[in-house]
């Protein structure tokens, strides 16, 4: 097909269609206050200037001892995997889903989905979404266009940034959205939403949510994935979202990141994005191809649950190369940042640190000492990132670090951190 | 194409048998042909008032997706669970074991509104 723009007079004649006299007209709903009319940005440069300049920035970086959890993991990639998601067939700004020539893509997607399935304990999985955040707010409205209901319970103990993406989608969606501090349900709820571990780090059962909120579906966060590799999978949950890029994704300075949703088999209609499954074509081979697509926007027009017709595929991939890659170690990894965070836990409370919690934990939890914010920019100019302040997010939570340890801090690195403070 | 003597049929190509004062409402052989090969078909709820000429399902086919509309006013008081599992029926055999839904009839005027079989067939033969 060729890609032929359009003419002045086929502008013309468009604009004239839908009613409006300019092109600048269809951006109305764009305040004015936030329009540029010209870039302010410089000449362009060489692209040896350009090299020296980002050199320069680069050398600004200072790098740090994190023990920064809290919704982004530093865990180590194996190099598998960049060279894997490198390669030519698979590197690509486009997502080919078009079986015809796509079945390696296809076919890893596919993989990605058994993967998600078997860790999260749910039946169908979708090929991936934008990130942990708003997967969450797409599990809100499929959970109202399940149950037919328009409330929304969510947990304040789910990662406050998680609950702001949640709110701007329920506010779009006309959902009420309710934050509460203990798990409640009554008829008009479609689904309560909570994360497990929790933002501090806490492990519940949940099981025991489910059993007390009934017929009310229950939607689980796991925002740290390698907690599924210790901890039992969330298959209570009626529906399961999560963020991927723990799983062979770097941090990125917080995206792209990998979305993850999954849900049981009699929700899978209501379940958004794409969606790989496996069939034999007319010579009876096995072969991939995108199914249950009828749910979608493209097909579904405007009784779509979700306008989400892509996925993260590259990011997608990533995680799957890193699954296969970790294997069934998979466990000892899992095992490893417990046990580091359990020992820097012991070591914070044997040198003053209070504890606040008395819930069991996977690699994350909360202790308290006071003036707690002196020292931690002392270690910061030390070089170690000593935990989240709380209180920047639960005002009431003052003197409250939040502690993270992946395999990636190694027991000198903890006694370093010790031994500073 | 088949289209039933002694059925009433609303324009949007649904069907309606009239026992007593229960509509048993299924779609046309018409309507069955165009949606091609049915997949999956989102049954109305039980126990839920339907308005005339408003959704009360959807009909997924391999290329398409498309409302039910009620053909009459009133209570749905029975669904056919078997097209959960089988939604091919609606292929088959829309005029029988593919109904869809059965709707006591509020105001049998509204009866009047719909198309005998002589009219419908005239209907789409237009298309």
């Amino acid at each position: 097909m060729n890609f032929i723009p359009s003419t002045e007079t086929e502008q013309e004649d468009l604009l004239k269609e839908v009613g409006v006299s300019s092109v600048r007209d269809l951006f109305n709903d764009i305040p004015d206050s936030v329009k540029i009319d010209k870039l302010d940005v410089e000449e362009a440069l060489t692209e040896f200037k350009v090299k020296k300049k980002l050199e320069g920035l680069a050398a600004k970086n200072k790098i740090l001892k994190s023990f920064v959890g809290a919704g982004s993991y530093n865990h180590f990639i194996p190099s598998v995997v960049d060279h894997i998601v490198g390669r030519s067939e698979f590197y690509t700004a486009y997502t080919p889903y078009q079986p015809e020539i796509s079945q390696g893509i296809l076919q890893a997607i596919f993989e990605y989905q058994t993967m998600i399935c078997s860790l999260t304990g749910q039946d169908v999985t979708n090929a991936s979404m934008y990130d942990g955040a708003s997967a969450m707010a797409e599990a809100c409205i499929m959970a109202c266009s399940i149950s037919k209901k328009n409330k929304i319970v969510i947990l304040k103990s789910v990662h406050p940034d998680y609950r702001e993406v949640v709110k701007t989608y329920c506010s779009a969606y006309s959902i009420k959205l309710e934050e509460v501090e203990e798990v409640s349900a009554d008829e008009k709820t479609a689904a309560v939403v909570v994360q497990n571990p929790d933002f501090f780090g806490r492990v519940t059962d949940l099981s025991k949510i489910k059993e007390y909120i009934g017929e009310t579906l229950l939607i689980s966060g796991v925002i740290e994935p390698t907690s599924l590799f210790v901890l039992k999978e969330p298959s209570a949950a009626d529906i399961v979202v999560g963020e991927g890029h723990s799983f062979g994704n770097g941090m990125n300075f917080g995206g792209p990141y990998l979305g993850i949703i999954a849900t049981k088999d009699k929700f899978k209609r209501q379940l958004p994005g794409r969606i790989v499954g496996q069939t034999t074509d007319t010579e009876g081979k096995r072969g991939f191809m995108l199914t249950l697509q009828a749910r979608e926007q493209h097909i579904r027009r405007e009784k779509a649950c979700s306008n989400i017709c892509s996925n993260e595929a590259l990011c997608a991939l990533a995680a799957t190369v890193y699954l296969s890659y970790v294997g069934k170690s998979g466990v000892n990894l899992g095992d490893v940042c417990l046990q580091r965070a359990h020992y820097l836990y012991n070591k914070l409370l044997e040198k003053g640190f209070s504890k606040v919690f008395d819930a069991p934990f996977y690699n994350e939890f909360v202790v308290k000492l006071e003036n707690v914010r002196e020292l931690h920019s002392q270690l910061l100019d030390k070089r170690i990132m000593a935990g989240v302040l709380l209180e920047d997010y639960y005002p009431e939570m003052k003197d409250c670090l939040l502690f993270c340890c992946t395999e990636m801090n190694s027991k000198e690195e903890i006694d370093e951190l010790l031994g500073a403070l | 194409m088949k289209v039933i003597e002694g059925l009433k049929y609303s324009k949007e190509h649904e069907w309606v048998k009239v026992e007593g004062d229960i509509a048993i409402v299924g779609v046309t052989d018409f309507a069955q042909e165009q949606l091609t090969d049915v997949v999956f078909v989102e049954l109305p709820e039980k126990g839920k008032e339907v308005e005339a000429g408003k959704n009360m399902g959807v009909i997924e086919s391999v290329k398409s997706v498309s409302d039910v509309f009620a053909p009459i006013s009133g209570e749905i008081i029975e669904v056919n669970e078997q097209l959960s599992d089988k939604p091919e029926l609606i292929n088959n055999d829309p005029f029988g074991e593919g109904w869809v839904a059965k709707i006591k009839i509020k105001d049998p005027v509204q009866l009047d509104a719909l198309m005998n079989h002589e009219e419908y067939t005239k209907t789409c033969e237009a298309h």
